[in-house]
């Protein structure tokens, strides 16, 4: 029995010696888990301004790592962290996160039930074509908005209406006559949605 | 402290027959002692301790792990300046406690001073008995040097540098200074913890000082050569809001202090007084891992590999955190978040007989200006191989373009996802 113990001992060992120069290039594990001191565990976000990951559509995420990086969507750390990854690596994450379990932002308290009502028929007759099942769902690349924080939405729907963050020829039509409190109505909308 | 030695000694000796007899390696010891369970002791619950706690666990449950901390909660240091300021009331907010991290990961929390660390015989000493590990990590933070500030006492002039009762003190001391008074301000040769750490507690300072008392100003005494981190956007927002508040002074290094004429001296020479003055004295490692031999040549931090975090010096001690010599990143809160979760997962492969991964690694620092306003600090980190050190990834790092109310927003958020992860 010690015998047997001290080879696997020893085997290990090697193992640990080794450990620096062989080691395997950064998982899609250790990627994502960088990213969770500002986004959460596993991307599941508790901070308000903060959007969750977890359950996030993949090519959404790449998209907008491409964006962040070329400098086409506004952004503040963003805009400089994901220069720091390749393609392959946005990927990467991208699956990684994909692959989580979203829940939605405990946040009930945030949320205007007028502006849910409100904002749920600006959905059906504006939105709905591409963020599929009351934004649970998604199209191509667009996100999964079901469920994620208030603050962020609202911070990204200021940046589509003064012009900062780029929309699609097909939402710009689509939104052309929204009011500030429709969107800000759809964003209560997508909030109070359980993903 | 002779009582630690003495038992510390007595443990070494102790370790060194219990090695012999069973064999070459902590695995061997863990396999026969534990029917099979790997053990992970963690000395420290700050910033880096409970995510490398927590992580392993995530990582692989069969592993048992043990966080050893004396306190029964932490405060974090960052945000700390914001009470100081003023914008935070109090330092709830900033309090976490260990209790939902030990029940939902079955972590095993022991409040319990650590005593010294037998590399040897792979166990712990503590004011609670003794702690055997297969690997340990160690994430103390920083210890003054306060041997370099003749007369310091912390209790006259706060370093307020680890959150607490110490941030609190200033804060008192702050809010009893006469209108028209002077708060000096003594910033440590680099590096310290939080490089932008001290130029946001100037913000602050002079922030409530502009509010509080009218009249008054701050004296910044910097050991460095100039200021060591966010340069111009620090002199862009003491310009915009703290002009006539602010007194910075490049390369003045406080060597003495006279705690009843409430006076500095620079290089023994030079006399600066003050009403309340709040002295950062320069730092090193964690005092264990001084006790511990996990120190360097240079005396003050932990030379660590940069792909395990496993010190240098002892075989299955990792250190992470302010202690360790990790490259190219800042000794800041979220380096330590980040170091502690690739420590924990090359911990488990190694534990698993896997191939360890290369690290990645980030920092994002957010550094108040006034109520509103913040700027940030970021980069990648990766190990390069023919350096074999942890370096920034190309056109990753870089500071805010401005001051900005947006990364004010975003930093409010920060905080709340990190001390979240910490603390369930």
């Amino acid at each position: 029995m010690r015998r047997k113990w001290s080879g696997m001992a020893l085997a290990l060992g090697a193992l640990v010696m080794s450990a620096a120069a062989h080691a395997a290039p950064p998982s899609a594990e250790m990627l994502s888990n960088a990213c969770g001191g500002c986004h959460g565990v596993n991307g599941a976000s508790a901070g308000p301004s903060m959007p969750s990951l977890a359950g996030q559509n993949k090519d959404f995420f790449i998209d907008a790592m491409k964006k962040f990086k070329s400098g086409e969507r506004p952004g503040t750390v963003m805009s400089r962290l994901a220069k720091g990854y390749s393609d392959e690596q946005v990927v990467a994450m991208a699956e990684f996160f994909a692959h989580q379990k979203s829940s939605p932002a405990a946040q009930k308290s945030s949320i205007d039930r007028a502006k849910v009502a409100k904002g749920k028929s600006v959905y059906n007759s504006a939105c709905k074509r591409c963020h599929l099942e009351n934004g649970k769902d998604f199209e191509e690349d667009t996100p999964v908005v079901a469920g994620q924080w208030l603050k962020y939405l609202q911070i990204q729907m200021a940046e589509f209406q003064s012009g900062a963050r780029k929309m699609s020829e097909k939402k710009t039509e689509k939104v052309k006559s929204l009011t500030a409190a429709d969107w800000d109505a759809v964003a209560h909308f997508y909030a109070s949605q359980k993903q | 402290m002779t009582m630690e030695r003495r038992n510390f000694l007595k443990l070494l000796g102790a370790g060194a027959a219990a090695t012999a007899s069973v064999g070459l390696s902590g695995y061997a010891n863990a396999a026969t002692s534990a029917g099979g369970k790997h053990k992970v002791v963690v000395i420290g619950g700050g910033y880096g301790g409970t995510i490398a706690a927590k992580y392993i666990r995530m990582m692989d449950a069969s592993i048992e792990v043990t966080l050893i901390e004396r306190n029964d909660h932490y405060v974090s240091c960052p945000f700390s300046n914001l009470y100081l300021g003023g914008i935070l009331p109090d330092l709830s907010s900033l309090t976490i406690k260990y209790d939902k991290l030990a029940k939902n990961h079955g972590i095993k929390v022991v409040q319990a001073e650590v005593t010294g660390i037998d590399a040897e015989n792979h166990s712990v000493t503590t004011s609670k008995g003794v702690f055997k590990y297969d690997r340990l990590v160690v994430s103390p933070g920083v210890e003054f040097r306060t041997d370099e500030i003749k007369g310091y006492d912390q209790e006259v002039m706060p370093h307020a540098w680890k959150a607490g009762p110490q941030t609190v003190l200033l804060r008192k001391q702050l809010e009893a200074m006469k209108p028209g008074g002077t708060v000096v301000l003594s910033i440590p040769l680099a590096p310290f913890r939080c490089p932008p750490g001290p130029y946001e507690r100037t913000s602050m300072i002079a922030m409530y000082l502009k509010q509080h008392k009218p009249g008054s100003k701050i004296i910044v005494l910097d050991a460095n050569p100039d200021i060591v981190s966010k340069k111009g956007l620090f002199l862009k927002g003491w310009k915009k809001h703290y002009e006539g508040i602010i007194d910075y002074r490049p390369a003045k290094k406080v060597t003495d202090v006279d705690n009843k004429n409430m006076s500095v001296l620079i290089e023994g020479i030079e006399e600066v007084k003050g009403d309340v003055i709040n002295i950062i004295p320069p730092q090193k490692a964690g005092h264990i891992a001084h006790v511990a031999g996990l120190v360097g040549t240079d005396g003050k931090w932990c030379p660590v590999n940069p792909t395990t975090f496993e010190s240098t010096l002892h075989k299955d001690i990792h250190v992470i955190g302010d202690s360790s010599i990790a490259g190219a990143m800042p000794k800041s809160g979220y380096s330590a978040n980040s170091e502690a979760k690739v420590c924990a997962a090359n911990i488990v492969a190694l534990m698993n007989g896997r191939e360890t991964t290369d690290m990645s690694g980030v920092n994002t620092c957010y550094s108040f200006l006034s109520e509103k306003e913040a700027v940030s600090v970021t980069g990648v980190y990766q190990v390069d191989k023919e350096k074999n050190a942890i370096v920034v990834v190309a056109g990753s790092f870089g500071v805010s373009p401005d001051l900005s109310e947006l990364e004010a927003v975003y930093a409010q958020s920060w905080v709340k996802n990190i001390l979240t992860e910490m603390s369930s």
